[in-house]
């Protein structure tokens, strides 16, 4: 096992480490946004299915909800662009 | 290199080649890409409103129904009546966003102007100013403060708190999302439409039959980026007309 780590390259754990990294900060900054865009949505649609004369006013807010939410898994696809080993 | 496929650097799919110019001024595909959409958007309203007939046709049909969805979609559902007066602002903002976001479709261009962050962080900054100036005009400067920054029915308490996050959020989250949401949704659609362009070529290379699959899809999701693009060009304006709502009509 020692000797096959031996063996590693330069920089290669590093390169490694970090794209697991990258992959982490971007899996977990969209578990949040997901379930919240979930919550928007099927909140929006069951308004609509209610009252499908508000439907037009509930469309614009759910679209400024999903909006806001979307935002912070965003931040987090960019962060994992900008990480970098 | 992932499974025998290899896929170039994000460096590589989103920076071009100076075309000409100088070191600090030099213009590329994109800076190109973005004066050609200001030249649409001019060209657009300037042939539109040129000779206007009382039947539009044509040109004048698409300026029409783009400022009739504007005001009816996003002026009036977040401002009201009194927002007219930001409609040539709002109405460009979306027509440039949406004709630059258009470019990431278009065959043998395939570039969104807005996967740099200069150009949408530039409009964030220039709906920030506007905002701010309409709020300072609205309520002047100290109402202006107090009205965005101690909202109503806050307990004592923890008033500074609040104050101090709404001061951040007015100040630097709300340029920030603005400009990084239309931003990474323009990249991610690129390499969306990059990756499955390239698995199509690698699987095209190896069986003819198997690139159906991942072509089919790539098809599919065009028609995905095209619903995005537009949908964040209304996102982008609609924020911008919350914002500015928000300086003109505290809420009590």
């Amino acid at each position: 096992m020692l000797d096959v780590l031996a063996q590693q390259a330069e920089g290669e754990l590093e390169a490694g480490l970090t794209a697991v990294g990258r992959g982490i900060v971007y899996g977990g900054a969209a578990i949040g946004p997901g379930i919240g865009i979930g919550l928007v949505v099927g909140n929006a649609i069951t308004a609509m299915a209610r009252q499908p004369e508000a439907a037009g006013m509930v469309r614009t807010t759910m679209f400024l909800g999903i909006a806001f939410t979307e935002a912070l898994a965003l931040f987090g696809f960019v962060l994992s662009f900008i990480i970098s080993g | 290199m992932i499974l025998g496929l290899e896929f170039p650097p994000i460096s590589h799919l989103v920076e071009w080649p100076t075309l000409f110019g100088g070191e600090v001024f030099g213009v590329n595909k994109v800076v190109l890409l973005m004066w050609i959409s200001v030249g649409l958007v001019f060209a657009l309203f300037y042939v539109a409103s040129r000779q206007p007939k009382l039947v539009p046709t044509g040109v004048q049909n698409v300026a029409e129904s783009t400022v009739e969805f504007v005001d009816e979609q996003i002026v009036q559902q977040t401002i009201g009546p009194d927002g007219r007066g930001y409609m040539p602002f709002l109405l460009t903002l979306f027509t440039f966003v949406f004709i630059c976001n258009l470019w990431e479709l278009i065959p043998l261009v395939q570039m969104p102007v807005n996967a740099r962050i200069a150009l949408p962080m530039f409009m964030a900054i220039v709906v920030w100013f506007v905002y701010i100036i309409v709020g300072i005009r609205h309520q002047g400067l100290f109402g202006y403060l107090k009205n965005s920054t101690i909202p109503p029915g806050v307990p004592k308490a923890i008033l500074p708190l609040v104050a101090f996050i709404e001061l951040i959020g007015i100040l630097i989250t709300r340029p920030f999302s603005l400009a990084i949401r239309l931003f990474a949704n323009m990249l991610a659609g690129h390499l969306l439409l990059v990756t499955f362009a390239i698995i199509t070529q690698s699987l095209f290379a190896a069986t003819i039959l198997g690139g159906a699959l991942p072509l089919a899809l790539l098809i599919f999701l065009m028609g995905f980026e095209l619903l995005v693009s537009f949908l964040q060009a209304y996102i982008f304006t609609i924020l911008a007309a919350v914002y500015i709502d928000s300086s003109m009509h505290p809420e009590h």
